[in-house]
């Protein structure tokens, strides 16, 4: 018995940790919401002053002035406020417990799907910035790395709500310089992984799918064999390497290839023109604007960084015209983070379009909003306000692409997910648990002798560059 | 572009318009005018040549002084490098450039105190193109300004941003060495140099971190917090050693100064480039995060009678009343930064600089980039200022405070009467991002608005 108490005082008190903090909104969600009176960037049918926009169900039910919602419905006053489409950030390693599987220069056997992390706090963060999905991808190791996974960042929510439903299937290609492990110590006894240039690079990827279309031969001819009535044939040997690559052939995986230079985005297309497939976006993309007019005439979006350049030496030619100089060409293009920290910020790098470049307020706004939600097949769902769409949205304090704004209140399917005014009210509580916990027991310094261990610092934001080599474990 | 043909685009449009705005005031046209416009219409940047100063009047603005009142119609008088006047009624002199500001808004240029400009062109992968630490420990006599690169790339893409002037400083050690105050505009360093060694940057030995800001990734031992506090006193005691012999060594040069029969003290380079630090005559930047670090850092300074500069400062609004109380200023580096615990509200190094204003401590903003990226900085202070900061203190953390931090404030930060002309026209708010900027001037020259940037955007935006 006393055994059984004192394991429900435990309980009781990992269930007191400060989680809350990273917990979100718990106020129950009432299934109709009306936001009344704001400024609605529509994205598809320009900006509506005075606008209402109705959610029912975790859809958008209406778009217009004087909407009326049942007497239970949650009314939002968003009179001076600015209602947007939440979001979506096309490059993120946010909630991933890893990132790079980076033995191999082809893993797409692997899943980011297997190591998601639904209490990483800087989803909280980047709600607050107004960002509601995002595209999941493996670090940029291996010319061929592993799954993407769309999620919306339902916090608080465990793992399966998280996942977009119905979002395509994606893989991560890698070209350049992460590839080539450029930044690896040569060590001692080591031999260094194959590509080590950017004509591996190219062989890797074309051995690869020259793999996969023997593959999918002989899974064709073997399904037809059945089909006919053949009764004694032996089924070809599963391979979880090439199955993703199969689907890239059949249009059923988008392919999201993480590139830099001019030379190799060239490369890439060569290899899916060669096969029949297509690369549905091009990652960083930092000299995309050199190659503009192949990428357009590919099919391929470009999804970019707004002006990050120089931090190695492919990216020294990256220029902050880019995405408009692709934006003209006639390329669906949408900036991203591939940073916990940055995507806290994405209305300010898609305004930099306007800054640098010239793209009118709506085109810019559709660089993380529509765009990427084309790029990533779920354009129906989110990336504009339009009656049918999901409830995503996000509430700003003033025009979105003013540096002096703010999000008051992000919504997902309906339900809030940030509400700064609730964050606010929380602080005291927090404030007060937090002091209580200090002083409890097992945070107590000892008396005298051991000094107890400092938790480790949480590493800064995650990205493609900073995962690629970690160095020898001990 | 309705204004085509009247301003200077930023992206380098032709020698024609560039010479279309420039109206010579004809009556006075002098020969010495008439080269000297010939000079400055020539939209070309040539990395060899400074552009000339010249007399320039900007008329018909908005000019935001920064350290008074908004003028909402008025002229400011560029000459000989300095602004001459300002006003709203104000006579152009004889021979002036005139510079149609209707419509337009004249702000000081932008100041970050915070970077490795011209000290490194690409981090990662190119160590060649790096010089921002030195091997060792103690290095105070390793500058800066030795090392700024007059032609990095960085520099024009920063300033046709509006930053006119940046702090770039080592990193490396317990004692990186010391930082220099340049112009983002010169053909060699003594060209740029406003303070050639602006302060001292110590790296504040913080506990169980490792290095602090270099390279990616890479292992660390197992945290362990005695040997952690052990080592980090100890390095403490290794600066706390060298200073004392800075002082030391200043005080037997000065006796043997005024008695040649005493012994005659060997020179030490090390020591000597310390001697105006330990004696409080020039500022200590203390690279500091952590409540611990700046504690210590303040502590650290009052001990060893230093002016002390806080550098980081993320932790800097928990220590607000010592700062204010010190009167220690803060470089605020951390407002993009990701919150240092799981537990940290959501927005704490948004609205760190409101809380240290409402204490009363003295900051400014920063990048704390080492240069690619220091063109962010009015977008990080538009942060802060939709964090709680009042629109004029964003604007000022990026203008007069860094100049006032810097010790520069008779020379930078605001639109005064004999100060440098460091000037920026734009077309709406200097700190929001869809703003452009339209001239800038440092040091009294009219810079043209182009950089590797617009340069490859040239270059490739009409590929067919």
């Amino acid at each position: 018995m006393r055994r059984f108490i004192s394991r429900l005082l435990l309980l009781s008190f990992i269930s007191s940790l400060p989680l809350s903090v990273t917990r979100a909104q718990t106020t129950a969600n009432p299934t109709e919401t009306l936001i009344r009176n704001g400024t609605v960037l529509t994205i598809t049918h320009g900006v509506l002053p005075n606008t209402d926009v109705l959610i029912k169900n975790g859809k958008i039910a209406g778009v217009g002035k004087g909407l009326k919602a049942s007497a239970n419905a949650r009314v939002i006053d968003a009179t001076n406020k600015y209602v947007m489409p939440g979001i979506i950030d096309c490059h993120s390693h946010s909630m991933l417990d890893t990132i790079n599987e980076g033995t191999l220069a082809v893993t797409s056997m692997v899943r980011t799907r297997d190591v998601i992390n639904t209490t990483d706090p800087d989803l909280y963060r980047e709600l607050a910035g107004g960002v509601t999905t995002l595209n999941l991808l493996h670090g940029s190791a291996n010319p061929i790395g592993g799954l993407n996974t769309v999620v919306k960042i339902k916090y608080g929510r465990p793992a399966d709500e998280f996942i977009f439903p119905g979002a395509m299937p994606g893989i991560k290609f890698a070209l350049g310089e992460n590839v080539k492990r450029s930044s690896n110590p040569n060590l001692p006894g080591v031999t260094r992984r194959y590509p080590n240039t950017r004509m591996g690079v190219e062989e890797t990827i074309r051995e690869a799918f020259t793999r996969a279309r023997d593959y999918k031969k002989t899974g064709d001819e073997y399904r037809a064999a059945v089909n006919k009535g053949e009764k004694n044939l032996v089924a070809p040997r599963r391979d979880l390497q090439l199955e993703p690559l199969v689907e890239v052939l059949e249009g059923k995986r988008y392919v999201h290839a993480h590139s830099y230079i001019a030379s190799e985005i060239l490369m890439l297309i060569s290899i899916a023109d060669d096969f029949g497939f297509k690369i549905k976006t091009f990652q960083h993309v930092l000299e995309g604007y050199k190659v503009a007019k192949e990428i357009a005439a590919h099919g391929a979006g470009a999804s970019t960084f707004a002006d990050s350049w120089a931090y190695k030496i492919e990216a020294y030619d990256a220029i902050p015209y880019n995405t408009a100089i692709m934006t003209r060409a006639g390329v669906v293009v949408s900036v991203n983070s591939d940073s916990d920290e940055r995507a806290r910020r994405l209305n300010i790098e898609a305004a930099k379009a306007m800054h640098w470049g010239d793209l009118t307020e709506e085109q810019a706004l559709k660089l993380i909003t529509i765009n990427p939600a084309i790029q990533l097949g779920i354009q129906d769902r989110v990336g504009s306000i339009e009656v049918g769409k999901d409830g995503d949205i996000a509430i700003w304090n003033g025009h979105p692409f003013s540096v002096y704004s703010r999000v008051d209140t992000t919504l997902i399917d309906g339900d809030i997910f940030f509400d700064r005014e609730q964050d606010l009210a929380r602080r005291a509580d927090l404030a007060k648990e937090r002091a209580l916990l200090e002083q409890a027991d097992p945070n107590k310094p000892a008396a005298q002798g051991q000094i107890p261990g400092a938790p480790r610092r949480r590493p800064r934001a995650q990205s493609d560059d900073e995962d690629v080599w970690e160095g020898e474990r001990p | 572009m309705k204004n085509e043909k009247t301003v200077r685009g930023r992206r380098g449009d032709g020698e024609k318009m560039a010479m279309r705005v420039i109206k010579i005031n004809l009556v006075l046209l002098g020969l010495a005018v008439t080269v000297m416009a010939q000079q400055i219409g020539n939209p070309t940047y040539q990395q060899g040549v400074m552009p000339p100063r010249g007399i320039f009047v900007i008329r018909n603005a908005r000019i935001v002084t920064v350290s008074g009142p908004d003028i909402e119609n008025g002229s400011v008088v560029i000459r000989d490098g300095k602004i001459e006047a300002v006003g709203a009624t104000v006579n152009a002199p004889a021979g002036a450039q005139t510079i149609d500001g209707r419509g337009l808004s004249v702000y000081p240029g932008m100041i970050d105190a915070g970077t490795n400009m011209g000290l490194v062109e690409v981090p990662q992968g190119a160590n060649g193109t790096v010089d921002t630490s030195e091997v060792g420990d103690i290095n105070p006599n390793s500058r800066a300004i030795i090392a700024v690169n007059p032609h990095s790339a960085h520099i024009a893409v920063t300033r046709v941003e509006g930053i006119t002037n940046v702090v770039s400083s080592p990193t490396g050690g317990l004692i990186s060495g010391q930082s220099t105050l340049i112009n983002l505009l010169g053909t060699s360093p003594k060209e740029m140099a406003v303070v050639p060694n602006a302060a001292l940057v110590i790296n504040f030995p913080n506990i169980g971190g490792g290095g602090r800001g270099e390279g990616f990734g890479g292992f660390r031992p197992p945290f362990n917090l005695a040997d952690a506090l052990t080592q980090s006193e100890r390095q403490l005691e290794e600066i706390r050693k060298v200073l004392r012999d800075a002082e030391a060594y200043g005080r037997a040069k000065d006796a043997y100064a005024k008695d040649n029969s005493l012994p005659r003290p060997d020179v030490n380079v090390v020591l000597e480039s310390l001697v105006p630090y330990v004696r409080g005559l020039q500022p200590v930047i203390f690279r500091a995060d952590t409540e611990a670090e700046i504690r210590g850092s303040i502590r650290f300074a009052e001990e060893m009678k230093l002016k002390p500069i806080i550098q980081g400062g993320d932790d800097a609004w928990k220590v607000a009343s010592l700062l204010k109380e010190k009167n220690v200023p803060v470089i605020v580096t951390g407002i993009y930064g990701l919150p240092n615990r799981d537990d940290d509200n959501y927005d704490v190094e948004y609205e760190n600089t409101a809380k240290l204003q409402a204490a009363g401590v003295r900051f400014c903003i920063s990048s704390g980039d080492p240069g690619m990226e220091v063109r962010n900085l009015p977008q990080r202070a538009g942060l802060a200022a939709a964090f709680g900061l009042s629109k004029l203190d964003a604007l000022k953390s990026v203008t007069l405070y860094p100049a006032q931090i810097m010790n520069v404030a008779d020379k930078l930060g605001s639109i005064e009467v004999g100060k440098m002309a460091n000037l920026v026209v734009t077309d709406g708010d200097l700190l929001e991002i869809r703003t452009h900027i339209k001239y800038l001037f440092i040091d009294g020259r009219e810079v043209p608005l182009t950089s590797r940037h617009t340069e490859l955007n040239d270059a490739f935006k009409n590929r067919k």
